[in-house]
């Protein structure tokens, strides 16, 4: 395929008396803050956003609706100039080029194609903006269609498709001038549950299969666990953790995080010891345990805990290093059951566990039980109780 | 029993003649505007056009003697002497003033209004209303006094020349009233509204994310206006060009006091065979010519959008 960056084939076999240079974020923002309005309307859109994209990674932004994922994407195309700070790509300092010379292209969430051109000059658009000859946007414009299987689709007039088609068409005019960084804002919102599951997975084949970054935004949880490589989880304005999806689900740093993505039962603690990234937490008064202890968190005194349902188990009531509990409620949602439980202490937690048919793990409401965390799931949360 | 049965054939027949009365009903309904716009509209065409085929009175109006003299006359002058027909240089002059300066008239009004409905289109909705208002101000005042209007600013000791005196771009004052120039600058002036409207109504509609689709795809501001916002914007540019170039070709107000009558036009000398002339067929011919070409203009025009609208 022509569009497997040759960049990363010759940083391979580079001669040894190089040393390693250091790898060039492909996006690397730095304070940048953006405000709109003034006075008593002022909006602070993104408050000292620093992160760093890197070359070839699907790169999501997540986060609730107007947190500024948007307004962080449209800086990154040139739409907007930030109030403050720096952008770069490859290291250079883009903040004022304008749009149209920054090697960054868009997908935008109302796709905007050109309604009185049809696909094939749609996607040809940029390539005869960039001034390619002739032949070279023939031939990428058949690749670009091929690519996204609209060929049969090519001389339709963007009115006389699906929104799946523009879907795709957008994506292959965006694709065509081969951008250093592609944006995708929301772009699968507008789809069908079904489509889009299956636009999810034909974005992350053309993403591996182009070598382009892909900067995408969503608000949707479960889209970005899926497909990206990295997750910027975003919050009024600000990056609050990035990492892998992993990362974010199993060692959610703070209390946003844990409950945007998937859910979680918070717990107060103590900290009684703590090396390092690990500390030991004494949870509900009751039990002594391991936990993650991510950077800039308390390293003593009261601090909050998070666990996730699926990582609760309930044992004998009476047993050794369990928080006693009573049952409270019992719902079941087809492949998981969920049991609600009041802990002695007052708080309240929520054990989800695999329905079986036998429903060996449902109790009856005002069970008493006992209350236990699997090993390594229990995390501190940077902010204190 | 049966009485009170109604067989389907009847029911059909009773909601046919139903049918024809509502439709009877209708008809007379708009029978006033029927007759008014066959009386007050078609009525005069039909003399005028009568008159077109008839023969000059000898100190005005008409002679019943059918001949198509008038119209040969528009483009050829017969020869008095050996009665052969020689292309009227001095008519042709006029159509070539007028055709020229409504062409200027209209892309001037273009190049003024197109920035002007774009301002438009791009304030907050709530500002538009009132942007609108303003251009159509003019509309309020009756043209011989938007005419004189004109001709206060642009006369030897008026505004223009007061202004360009003071600041000392020029030491005499420059005669513009009395010129094609002057009458150009009437008309711009004129029509300017009539271009703005549908420019605006198509900047209206017209999906402004699609300029940044444009500016991401690496096309210049020059770029995006020619190869975006101007192919989608169309529509207007078409109806704005032909609402300002149809009536700046037959128009008579402006020329003729902006003008001085020096430079006629198609509008002055058409008046002029009603008046001194005392040519009413030459008259009645030319003013069929201009509505056959507004007419013309008019086809091809609802033609291409009627083919636009088909390809949506
Ligand atoms: N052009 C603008 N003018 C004023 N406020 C804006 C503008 N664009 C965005 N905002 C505000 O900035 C915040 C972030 O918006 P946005 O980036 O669109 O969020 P998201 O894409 O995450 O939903 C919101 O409060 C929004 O109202
Ligand atoms: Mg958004």
């Amino acid at each position: 395929m022509e569009f497997l960056p040759a960049r990363v084939d010759t940083n391979r076999i580079q001669p040894a008396s190089r040393k390693t240079p250091v790898p060039v974020a492909a996006i690397e923002t730095r304070q940048i803050s953006k405000t709109f309005g003034s006075g008593d309307r002022e909006v602070r859109a993104l408050d000292h956003v620093s992160l760093e994209i890197r070359e070839n990674e699907f790169f999501t932004l997540l986060g609730p609706s107007g947190c500024g994922k948007t307004t962080l994407l449209r800086l990154i195309a040139g739409f907007e100039a930030p109030t403050s700070g720096q952008l770069l790509l490859y290291g250079d300092d883009i903040s004022n080029e304008p749009p149209y010379r920054r090697s960054v292209n868009t997908v935008f969430q109302s796709y905007a194609l050109f309604p009185h051109l049809t696909v094939a000059q749609n996607i040809a658009f940029g390539l005869e903006m960039l001034g390619k000859p002739k032949a070279e946007i023939s031939r990428t414009v058949d690749e670009m269609l091929a690519m996204v299987r609209m060929e049969a689709m090519a001389h339709r007039k963007t009115s006389e498709i699906s929104g799946g088609q523009q879907q795709r068409v957008a994506l292959a005019r965006a694709l065509a001038p081969h951008p250093k960084v592609l944006l995708l804002d929301e772009p699968l919102s507008a789809l069908d549950l079904k489509l889009r599951k299956e636009m999810q997975r034909e974005l992350k084949r053309l993403q591996i299969e182009t070598g382009i970054t892909f900067v995408f935004v969503t608000h949707d949880q479960e889209e970005a666990l899926t497909m990206s490589d990295r997750i910027a989880v975003m919050s009024a304005g600000k990056p609050l953790q990035i990492g892998t999806p992993r990362e974010i689900y199993d060692r959610p740093a703070n209390r946003f995080v844990a409950s945007f993505i998937g859910e979680s039962n918070f717990l107060s603690a103590t900290i009684t010891a703590a090396t390092g990234d690990v500390a030991r937490v004494r949870i509900g008064g009751g039990i002594d345990m391991e936990a993650a202890l991510p950077a800039e968190a308390p390293r003593s005194g009261k601090v909050t805990v998070a666990i996730r349902p699926e990582q609760v188990r309930l044992v004998e009531a009476d047993a050794a290093d369990a928080l006693p509990a009573t049952v409270t409620d019992t719902v079941y949602f087809g492949t998981d059951t969920h049991t609600h439980l009041l802990l002695d202490s007052g708080e309240t937690v929520v054990a989800r566990f695999q329905s079986t048919l036998a429903h060996s793990e449902e109790r009856a409401n005002g069970t008493r039980v006992g209350v236990q965390f699997w090993e390594g799931s229990v995390q501190v949360l940077r902010e204190t109780a | 029993m049966s009485a009170v049965e109604i067989s389907p054939a009847a029911g059909t027949d009773q909601e046919a003649r139903a049918e024809a009365a509502r439709t009877r009903r209708n008809w007379l309904l708009s029978l006033p505007a029927v007759i008014l716009l066959l009386f007050a509209a078609s009525g005069p065409l039909v003399i005028v056009l009568i008159y077109s085929f008839l023969t000059p009175g000898d100190y005005s109006g008409v002679k019943w003697i059918p001949t198509f003299d008038a119209w040969t006359s528009i483009l050829f002058s017969r020869d008095i002497f050996d009665d052969t027909l020689r292309l009227a240089d001095a008519h042709l002059t006029i159509f070539w003033r007028s055709a020229s300066l409504s062409l200027l008239t209209t892309l001037i009004t273009f190049l003024l209004g197109f920035p002007t409905a774009y301002f438009i289109a791009t304030r907050p909705p709530r500002q538009r209303g009132l942007w609108l208002f303003l251009i159509t101000i003019p509309f309020w005042t009756n043209l011989l006094i938007r005419t004189f209007a004109i001709m206060e600013v642009i006369r030897n000791e008026g505004l223009l020349n007061k202004l360009l005196m003071m600041t000392g771009l020029i030491s005499e004052p420059l005669q513009i009233l009395y010129s094609d120039t002057a009458v150009l600058i009437g008309m711009a002036y004129v029509y300017l509204p009539l271009m703005v409207l549908p420019l605006y109504a198509a900047l209206e509609r017209f999906d402004f994310r699609l300029v940044e689709a444009g500016y991401d795809l690496y096309a210049g501001r020059w770029m995006v206006l020619r190869k975006v916002i101007l192919p989608l914007v169309k529509p207007g540019i078409v109806a704005g060009s032909i609402l300002v170039f149809m009536p700046s070709l037959g128009a008579y107000v402006t020329p003729r006091v902006l003008g001085g009558g020096k430079h006629m036009m198609i509008g002055s000398f058409i008046e002029l065979q009603f008046g001194q002339g005392r040519n009413w067929p030459l008259g009645a011919s030319l003013s069929m010519l201009l509505l056959l070409i507004v007419g013309i203009g008019l086809f091809f025009y609802v033609r291409a959008m009627s083919k636009e609208k088909a390809h949506d």
